[in-house]
């Protein structure tokens, strides 16, 4: 993924009514009636967030019918989101790591201390 | 049961991280700012953290990048403001893969009978760049749709 879609993504995703239309999405197809139906928004509002989320590659547009329908498009979700996801885990596991470090570059200390002092 | 405490105040544009390691405040200190004692712990064990440049002075310029096992670049860059001392280690900091978004890192460290605290506050440019990167509703709100994705995408591999 390019840096310009992935900030499409980003963007795209830092709304939350998008966010919740994504959600409604990956129960199934819907018409931006059905999307709209859950918020206390306009269907033209819907319908421009829905411009935002076809741009970023999140969602596709087909018609059916009669009727216009909205699909999720999960691919790009999946790479950005293990970034967002992947922010706690980062420094989680670094200062684990660091952890790790601490104790080999100064081995006989956590015996000369005994209990550790972590105040979490 | 996790070590490392995260904040993030709905609102505020800012992350603060707490945590506490069971070693002289001089070595935490030195791990974050020997380019090579940096190399060995910072970013997740699956990627490969190269140091491409790292000055720890007022100034300095540092740039780091993550690869992964397929090649993959993530690559950080900034600025230190005022030459690194354990109390207050300050630096901007950007996502080159995600250009734009600058934040304003400061890492403190505090002594506590041989025991180091660390606090880490990251302040971001607004809410909107700092809920990219985490906050309890977006984290919440992703990690919602990728279950219900990781259900539908099971749904769908049972239809064919």
């Amino acid at each position: 993924m390019s840096a310009d879609q992935l900030s499409a993504v980003f963007g795209a995703l830092a709304d939350p009514t998008r966010r919740a239309i994504l959600a409604r999405l990956t129960r199934g197809e819907a018409t931006v009636g059905e999307l709209a139906a859950p918020f206390s928004v306009s269907q033209p509002a819907i319908s421009r967030h829905l411009k935002v989320l076809e741009q970023a590659g999140l969602v596709s547009r087909y018609a059916r019918a009669t009727a216009r329908l909205s699909r999720l498009e999960a691919a790009p979700l999946r790479d950005a989101t293990a970034w967002l996801i992947g922010y706690r885990q980062y420094w989680e596991e670094s200062y684990d790591r660091l952890d790790g470090l601490l104790a080999s570059l100064h081995g006989d200390h956590r015996g000369r201390t005994g209990e550790r002092q972590d105040s979490s | 049961v996790t070590r490392t405490q995260f904040t993030a105040e709905p609102g505020v544009p800012q992350i603060i991280i707490v945590r506490t390691f069971a070693a002289p405040l001089e070595l935490v200190f030195r791990a974050h700012i020997e380019p090579d004692l940096l190399a060995r712990w910072l970013g997740p064990r699956r990627l490969v953290t190269i140091v491409d440049r790292f000055e720890a002075r007022d100034g300095g310029r540092w740039r780091i990048t993550h690869r992964d096992a397929d090649g993959g670049t993530y690559t950080f860059h900034g600025l230190y403001h005022g030459d690194p001392r354990p109390e207050r280690m300050v630096r901007t900091y950007e996502f080159d893969n995600l250009p734009g978004p600058v934040y304003l890192d400061t890492v403190t460290l505090e002594d506590h009978d041989g025991s180091t605290l660390l606090r880490q506050n990251t302040v971001f440019q607004s809410v909107e760049d700092r809920d990219l990167y985490l906050t309890t509703g977006a984290e919440a709100g992703v990690r919602e749709s990728m279950e219900r994705l990781d259900t539908l995408l099971v749904e769908l591999a049972r239809r064919q």
